[in-house]
């Protein structure tokens, strides 16, 4: 009997369909079944214990325009985001044109930067929790006083208005060495052939770095906003341990509420119709960037 | 842009150096705070620790039951790492080599998976975990880990197999060698760059993962590091050196990998995204 291979695309011969099955079936039973089994729920009052349920059409999501505690956490996961990645993608760009430079210490620095974005966002936010101790004499209030700076002290996760800033600053200290290394890998792509004829030219810095460094800046700059803004978007772990939501509602985000809806409430049915408003703002958000990326792909 | 070093350069340098401080400060005031006893910590919370005090650190190890973290996180880790590895690229090569309508739907269906939000079938999976007897397991977080960081996996490894001639493995099937083989033993050494930007990237995410841990594992025996950290602060939430202590010691393993491996994780999160 003779093996008939069939070609592959790019002139080699095609792998046999066994290789992609193992894959494809823990990816199926642990994503695509519950999340096509989630987004039916959105439309029950699935309680999570046992399979009763019954379809309520759109009581879910209009239960939810009429939750201030979803409304707010909506309204505070869209104040997050667009801070998150206005600050974080920011202070990023700057620290990759600083290290970008012959200055002795860019090495440390990178590694300075960068060192907290592989440690657990639980961690960091405990050692954050400290710096915001609410007492006069300790963390960042202690720093405050010792430089003479005593009237600035703040509740900063105590006060309702100020909190949700101190949670997105929580976020930016940790994630803006990441935006940074993606800058800088975009920095290290710019030829500096174009900045020395630029110089013989006679531009200046800012002009150098306007007309030359951002265009090219472009592929960083949209991977490093699509990535914080679901970042954003879903932020949960840095909220439940620094702030569980408070205080009040103050500082609830999307996920936080559909977590408590679920395993605080029980009411799964409608934290899936929270899930699924923002699945909804995610994928919105992850297609720019998929279609972004695969025209990047076809283009290289 | 490569300049030489002039006074603006030092300017530059001093900024730099002082950004960095002021980076460093919460480091700096948790690992203080580590170091000293009730008393010190009362009296001079942002002083250097006058004597240094190590108690904390055997308390809090002991307390938040950290060495037992540690094993489950690295088994979970490493198992589901492996996983990964070799269940995406086996499925990343096929579809990077077979040019049909259906393998490459079946493509965009795994790109599906990198824009779903895991929050949507977050309580759908629990329940199904739950069914298939896997809450509070290794089994079931492993599982959950593949599954759920199969699709990013795929993605990098399918563009990396794109950009490789077909030849290698060509040659290899002529000389009498299975698919298998000629996977094994020619394509997947050529994959070490992308497999090591894949370790670095899942690695990193498994390790320090929180929320599914915690709903999967809470109360088992079966804790990572993360939710054990989690447990302890809230245990002793006003033992400021101990709970210092704790996340010391619960951040050093990944801080120590993270300093020797620096320019490889570095490369890795910067490159990983772009494919």
């Amino acid at each position: 009997m003779t093996t008939v291979r069939r070609m592959g695309g790019r002139g080699g011969i095609a792998p046999p369909w066994m290789f992609a099955v193992p894959a494809l079936l823990v990816y199926a039973l642990v994503m695509l079944y519950p999340s096509i089994v989630g987004a039916g729920s959105a439309f029950t009052d699935w309680s999570g214990v046992g399979e009763e349920r019954s379809f309520v059409g759109l009581e879910n999501f209009q239960q939810l325009l009429h939750d201030d505690q979803a409304l707010g956490a909506l309204r505070n996961t869209l104040l997050l985001t667009v801070a998150i990645v206005v600050v974080q993608n920011g202070l990023g760009l700057l620290l990759a044109l600083g290290v970008h430079t012959t200055i002795k210490s860019r090495m440390v620095l990178r590694v300075i930067f960068f060192a907290p974005v592989v440690v657990s966002p639980v961690m960091v936010s405990f050692l954050w929790k400290y710096v915001y101790n609410p007492a006069p004499d300790a963390g960042l209030n202690a720093a405050l006083g010792a430089v003479g700076l005593g009237a600035l002290r703040q509740d900063w996760l105590g006060n309702p208005s100020l909190a949700i800033w101190s949670v997105a600053f929580t976020v930016i200290w940790q994630c803006a060495g990441y935006s940074m290394v993606i800058f800088l890998a975009g920095l290290e792509g710019v030829p500096p052939e174009l900045h020395e004829s630029a110089m013989v030219d006679g531009a200046g810095t800012v002009a150098r770095f306007r007309h030359i460094t951002w265009p090219l800046l472009a592929p960083a700059v949209t991977i490093n906003v699509m990535l914080s803004t679901v970042g954003g978007l879903t932020l949960f772990t840095q909220i439940i341990a620094m702030t569980n939501g408070g205080p009040g509602y103050a500082t609830d985000t999307l996920s936080t509420v559909l977590y408590k809806q679920a395993f605080v409430f029980g009411k799964f049915g409608y934290s899936t119709a929270v899930a699924l408003v923002l699945a909804i703002f995610v994928a919105a958000v992850s297609f720019v960037q998929i279609g972004y990326l695969r025209k990047r792909e076809t283009a290289a | 842009m490569r300049t030489p070093y002039r006074p603006r350069t030092f300017v530059l340098e001093l900024v730099m150096v002082a950004v960095a401080v002021a980076f460093l400060f919460p480091v700096y005031a948790l690992v203080t705070l580590a170091f000293k006893d009730p008393g010190q910590i009362a009296n001079a919370p942002l002083s250097p620790p006058n004597p240094p005090s190590v108690d904390s650190f055997g308390t809090a190890w002991q307390s938040a039951s950290l060495g037992s973290a540690l094993l489950n996180s690295t088994l979970i880790t490493v198992t589901s790492v492996v996983a990964l590895i070799v269940l995406g690229s086996l499925a990343a090569y096929f579809l990077a080599r077979r040019a049909s309508r259906l393998s490459y739907s079946l493509y965009i269906l795994f790109l599906v998976g990198i824009i779903l939000p895991f929050q949507l079938g977050m309580i759908p999976l629990y329940q199904l975990v739950n069914d298939l007897g896997l809450l509070g397991t290794y089994q079931g977080m492993i599982l959950f880990y593949t599954g759920i960081q199969l699709p990013f996996t795929v993605f990098l490894y399918t563009g990396f197999i794109r950009s490789l001639p077909a030849d290698y493995t060509n040659a290899a099937l002529i000389d009498g060698a299975s698919h298998l083989q000629a996977f094994r033993h020619v394509i997947f050494p050529l994959l070490r760059p992308i497999t090591g930007t894949v370790l670095i990237l899942n690695a990193v995410h498994i390790w320090n993962d929180f929320f599914t841990p915690l709903l999967y594992l809470g109360g088992s025996g079966r804790e990572t590091v993360p939710v054990r950290i989690f447990a302890f602060v809230n245990e002793y939430t006003s033992d400021y050196g101990l709970v210092a202590a704790g996340l010391v010691l619960a951040a050093l393993p990944i801080l120590i990998i993270f300093l020797l491996l620096q320019r490889y994780v570095i490369r890795g999160f910067s490159s990983g995204l772009k494919g």
